[in-house]
């Protein structure tokens, strides 16, 4: 699929999960997979690093 | 067959080693994005289908604490347990506690306004280390050399504004090699340890900063220090993070409440997150 940004091929992997992160290699956006069916993917813009993000 | 929760926003590998482990050890796994899970004051256990034991694994400290306090509200075990996550998450909290139960810990000065921080420094001389309350990852943590850089901060501070910046948490330098130890301890035992050394000869040895992990022998001093530490936070799975102090020995400057372990995980002799799914699930049938 494409970058919903840039236009740019996305490469997803058959065993990506969902809420797992994809980058686009070309523009550098980060999205979640909000929803995964076999090839079909769903992507939403994925979460800016927050403040308290970390361990 | 037991069923492991494994909570997350952003599902990361150490998530997914969590869950590959649970699997080869013959446990069904739950994978729960908290993002889009509901819970309200008439919520019930029996609403939810969170398995035996969850593990909260959120990358928000907050997100991760306040769905903690929701899962101990509808009687749901969980780990960390929301005690041990509201203190790991907050550096003053934990500091005082590690002091509090005589822990060797680098001295810490604690100002509630930027005046008094100021007051403070001009006291005890320059420099210190000043930390966030609330964060993780090496960020906002700096050393303060002089009292310009003080001033900078303080600016940045008043612009953003956030309400723990109002906070001041400033801390000794230490003499100390150019790395850090971090110790993963699970229910109270040390299973693992690493050398985090700077990336860039720099200040910080954050991994997430890209600072050269190395497997590190757990000494005597170490494990008993990671078990005192680990038992005055309140047990559970903790990252706890050691200096060498050039005088002084080890010190524990830091215990990480949702810790990461993909790095350690590669070069470890044990089996990281399988010890952890075996914690969990032993510690939900004591």
């Amino acid at each position: 699929m494409n970058c919903p940004e840039c236009d740019a091929t996305l490469n997803i992997p058959d065993d990506a999960s969902v809420g797992e992160i994809v980058s686009c290699p070309d523009c550098g956006a980060d999205f979640e997979i909000s929803k995964k069916d076999g090839s079909n993917v769903e992507l939403k813009q994925a979460e800016t690093v927050g403040e308290d993000w970390g361990e | 067959m037991s069923k492991v929760c494994i909570v997350f926003d952003r599902l990361r590998s150490e998530e997914k080693m969590l869950q590959k482990e649970a699997s080869n050890l013959g446990h069904d796994t739950l994978m729960l994005d908290a993002k889009i899970t509901q819970v309200n004051t008439d919520s019930k256990k029996e609403d939810f289908d969170l398995g035996d034991v969850v593990l909260e694994r959120c990358v928000s400290y907050f997100r991760g604490l306040h769905f903690t306090s929701s899962l101990e509200f509808l009687d749901i075990p969980v780990l960390n347990k929301f005690e041990v996550a509201n203190i790991c998450g907050n550096k003053m909290f934990m500091t005082l506690l590690l002091k509090k139960n005589n822990i060797p810990t680098p001295k810490t000065y604690f100002s509630f306004s930027s005046d008094s921080a100021a007051e403070n420094l001009d006291k005890v001389g320059y420099p210190l280390v000043i930390k966030p309350i609330i964060g993780s990852w090496g960020r906002g943590v700096m050393p303060v050399k002089d009292k310009d850089t003080l001033e900078a901060l303080v600016e940045v501070r008043e612009i953003t504004d956030s309400p723990h910046d109002r906070i001041y948490y400033l801390q000794e330098m230490i003499d100390r090699p150019p790395r850090d130890i971090r110790v993963i301890t699970i229910g109270d035992e040390p299973v693992a340890a690493m050398y985090r050394k700077s990336s860039d000869g720099g200040f910080k040895t954050n991994i997430a900063l890209g600072a050269d992990p190395e497997l590190c022998e757990i000494t005597k001093e170490m494990e008993d220090l990671a078990v005192k530490a680990s038992k005055a936070m309140g047990g559970g799975i903790l990252g706890i993070d050691m200096m060498e102090d050039d005088k002084r020995g080890l010190v524990v400057h830091e215990v990480n409440n949702t810790v990461e372990f993909k790095g350690l995980a590669r070069v470890a002799q044990r089996n990281i997150p399988k010890e952890m799914i075996e914690f969990a699930l032993n510690y939900v049938r004591k």
